[in-house]
């Protein structure tokens, strides 16, 4: 797999470990309640499985295995991509901090982050959905 | 396909058929076609989509498609994912039995608190597992 391919889906298994780290702890609470302030871990576990693993795993792949240009570049440019990867995880950063701290300005500039990625990806992606051989 | 990815997508997709009946069930409630305790199911309802049925999608077919970790031995250890198997489903199924009654009794807690530890070292072991496949070409 590419390179980017590559730093995407490790990233992403490092966030599964820690989703499922918080979410453990979440519901290790819920079954033996050990203390109440592990709820502020919820919106970590969240941001963590949903972005920080499922939806970074899907943008690695999709890099890696979606049919390659013809002529040029095979995945197009790389500097823009790897401008999304690191846009996307200082997002996912930027959320967690603000769950965390309970900032709604890096939230929002963690959401802001995500969506500047996720619309590169997207832009870059594009073309590569094509019938082989065109 | 190897064997361990038919066990997880076949798994997963019987997950995803019980979170969507689920979720039909709690549809039907303000209705009053289904009983008031299927409220209780609220999480398990979306860790049934979530754990069963995608993330479980996503490991059987990681283990399936990812680079050989060595001509050898090209899944790598293949106990590990098995393992993983093994305690994701056993976790989420406790899951799934344990919560409403806790939700509603504060019983079963334990029960709840395995559920937790046994779904930790399968994210835990998925993810040692998948990192040492993912290779640059």
């Amino acid at each position: 797999m590419p390179r980017l391919s590559a730093w995407l889906t490790r990233t992403a298994l490092a966030y599964l470990a820690a989703g499922f780290t918080f979410g453990s702890l979440l519901l290790l609470h819920k079954g033996v309640s050990i203390a109440g302030a592990l709820w502020r871990l919820l919106p970590l576990h969240v941001e963590s499985v949903l972005i920080g693993w499922t939806l970074q795993l899907a943008l690695g792949v999709a890099y890696w295995i979606l049919p390659r240009h013809l002529r040029g570049a095979p995945r197009g440019a790389e500097h823009p991509a790897w401008a999304a990867y690191v846009l996307l995880n200082l997002g996912v950063l930027l959320v967690l901090a603000g769950a965390w701290l309970g900032a709604a300005n890096l939230t929002l500039a963690g959401r802001v982050c995500e969506l500047v990625a996720v619309t590169i990806f997207g832009a870059l992606a594009w073309p590569r959905v094509k019938t082989w051989g065109h | 396909m190897p064997t361990l990815t038919r066990w997880f997508i076949k798994t997963a997709l019987a997950y995803l058929a019980l979170a969507l009946l689920l979720g039909l069930g709690q549809a039907l409630r303000p209705l009053g076609l289904t009983p008031d305790w299927l409220g209780a199911f609220g999480p398990v309802y979306f860790h049934l989509f979530m754990v069963g049925w995608m993330t479980q999608l996503i490991f059987g077919v990681a283990h399936w498609m990812f680079p050989k970790a060595s001509p050898e031995h090209p899944r790598g250890d293949e106990r590990v994912m098995w393992l993983v198997y093994g305690l994701l489903n056993v976790g989420l199924a406790l899951r799934a039995v344990s919560e409403p009654f806790v939700a509603a009794h504060f019983a079963f807690g334990w029960l709840l608190a395995t559920a937790a530890l046994l779904q930790w070292l399968a994210g835990l072991g998925a993810a040692w597992s998948l990192w040492g496949r993912v290779k640059v070409k």
